[in-house]
């Protein structure tokens, strides 16, 4: 047995693992790009219902200007996102506007008795959900090609090909606070 | 399921044995067994959607019909990444669901009236994630597989003991008497203990589509509430029969479950207290 085949050999199978591990974090890398077009499609659909209702709102509610404002703001914010990281402080300040928007409107009876609203509502708080869970899917692929480019010894891979960890998308502090309920 | 492949084999190759020192091949039998049960499988597994809708009766939801069931499905499964599985119906007052389908792309889950009347929706979130987590496990595909090599060796049993009648006197007894003995008993256990085996993949397959169930919702009391409001109400689900009972999330066929353990090796379910317990010890750690 000639030494030389020997190290061919193992040459020959260390190029082939570094191939595998190779494709298996592209396959990681384009996993959390695919999940992440799936939060743009849900955070899309939800600043799609905004214009609606502000001017559903606006119909009832005239005098709530600011609240109005800081929803309309939010939403040109997450439409200009580029990143995850913008996108995800932008949907954040979203979140919270709409909470205080409809929190006001609780003020105005007609305004919540509306049929529309009550929709609009409804959907808006549907897409929320919606959003929570694309995030969900999202981190779960991040942490699969984190944890990839972290562990030896893939992370040699990633290094030699300059793989990139990507962000987590956070939840909101008041999202992670505990809940409280005041009387 | 490695230890259940090598068991095939080795029951595969003793039965063949035994009808080697016959007049028909045995290599040619035993293929004829795979290819039949391969057949037989292959058909329910294909076809597993429409099969079993169709045993059921159940009926299709449109989000119109059931906006609350269709969103709560449509949003677990954007957070387990799987395209939406159609939605099912099923008339019965009896509280239970089941999921199916080839694959992710051809998922199919099914609910009771029952169910959707007595379970609130935190509930409601674990059995539809459990059913989702079957969808994604690709249950169906494993178990369609663990049963045409279970399927393999009963039928290569039957034929053996067929062949025995006919083909026991010309052959060379040197040798042979101890292989025939061995394949024999082979012939007789290896039915029982490969259906064994197949209800243990069941039973772990269940209790794992219950953990991943827990890691989409976070939250096991939701999951493991359900499962003790489901296994205490203790009225027959109509449209279950023996064929169809594994796949439902609890066993259907009520007081069939039985505790002992020898019995408690025919279920196609891990016990309810077992779930729920391993579900409870979750709580806090996710």
């Amino acid at each position: 047995m000639n030494p030389l085949y020997i190290i061919i050999g193992l040459l020959v199978l260390v190029g082939l693992w570094i191939l595998f591990t190779y494709n298996s974090l592209i396959t990681l890398r384009n996993r959390v790009r695919e999940a992440w077009s799936q939060i743009d499609v849900q955070l899309k659909r939800r600043s799609s219902l905004i214009p609606n209702l502000v001017e559903t709102v606006k119909g009832y509610a005239k005098h709530e200007k600011g609240v109005l404002e800081e929803v309309t703001k939010a939403r040109t914010a997450l439409m200009g996102a580029k990143n995850p990281h913008e996108a995800a402080d932008a949907d954040n300040m979203l979140t919270g506007a709409l909470k205080t928007l409809f929190a006001v409107s609780e003020n105005y009876p007609q305004l919540r008795a509306s049929e529309n609203f009550k929709q609009l509502q409804d959907e808006i708080s549907d897409t929320e959900t919606k959003v929570a869970a694309s995030r969900q899917f999202y981190n779960t692929n991040v942490l699969d090609l984190n944890n990839n480019l972290e562990t030896i010894p893939s992370a040699w891979v990633g290094q030699i090909f300059n793989f990139k960890k990507e962000e987590f998308f956070k939840a909101t502090e008041e999202e992670k606070a505990d809940v409280k309920v005041q009387f | 399921m490695f230890l259940f492949s090598l068991f095939t084999v080795g029951v595969i190759y003793i039965i063949a044995q035994g009808f080697g020192y016959g007049e028909i091949g045995g290599l040619g039998i035993t293929g004829f067994a795979l290819i039949l049960a391969g057949i037989m499988n292959f058909v329910s597994y294909y076809w597993s959607d429409k099969i079993v809708l169709g045993i059921s009766g159940a009926k299709p939801v449109e989000k119109k019909d059931n906006p609350e069931i269709y969103r709560l499905v449509e949003n677990l499964c954007i957070a387990a990444g799987l395209p939406l599985p159609k939605i099912y119906i099923l008339e019965d007052t009896a509280p239970n669901a089941f999921a199916t389908g080839r694959d992710p792309k051809h998922g199919v889950i099914c609910f009771t009236t029952g169910i959707l009347q007595k379970l609130n929706k935190e509930e409601l979130e674990g059995v539809t994630a459990h059913e989702l987590s079957h969808i994604g496990n690709r249950d169906t595909l494993l178990m369609s597989v663990v049963s045409i090599l279970v399927g393999t060796i009963a039928l290569l049993s039957d034929f053996f003991m067929r062949s025995m009648w006919y083909g026991g006197r010309d052959r060379d007894s040197k040798n042979s008497g101890i292989f025939m003995i061995i394949a024999i008993v082979a012939a007789i256990l290896a039915p029982i203990v490969a259906t064994l085996i197949q209800l243990a993949v069941s039973r772990r397959r269940e209790l794992l589509a219950d953990a991943s169930g827990v890691l989409l919702t976070r939250h096991p009391s939701g999951l493991a509430n359900a499962l003790q409001k489901i296994s205490s109400d203790r009225e027959p689900l109509e449209a279950a029969n023996r064929g169809t009972a594994h796949m439902y999330i609890i066993n259907p066929l009520k007081g069939s479950e039985a505790k002992a353990w020898l019995a408690g090796l025919f279920n196609t379910h891990p016990p309810v207290e077992v779930r729920v317990k391993a579900l409870r010890e979750m709580e806090g750690k996710v």
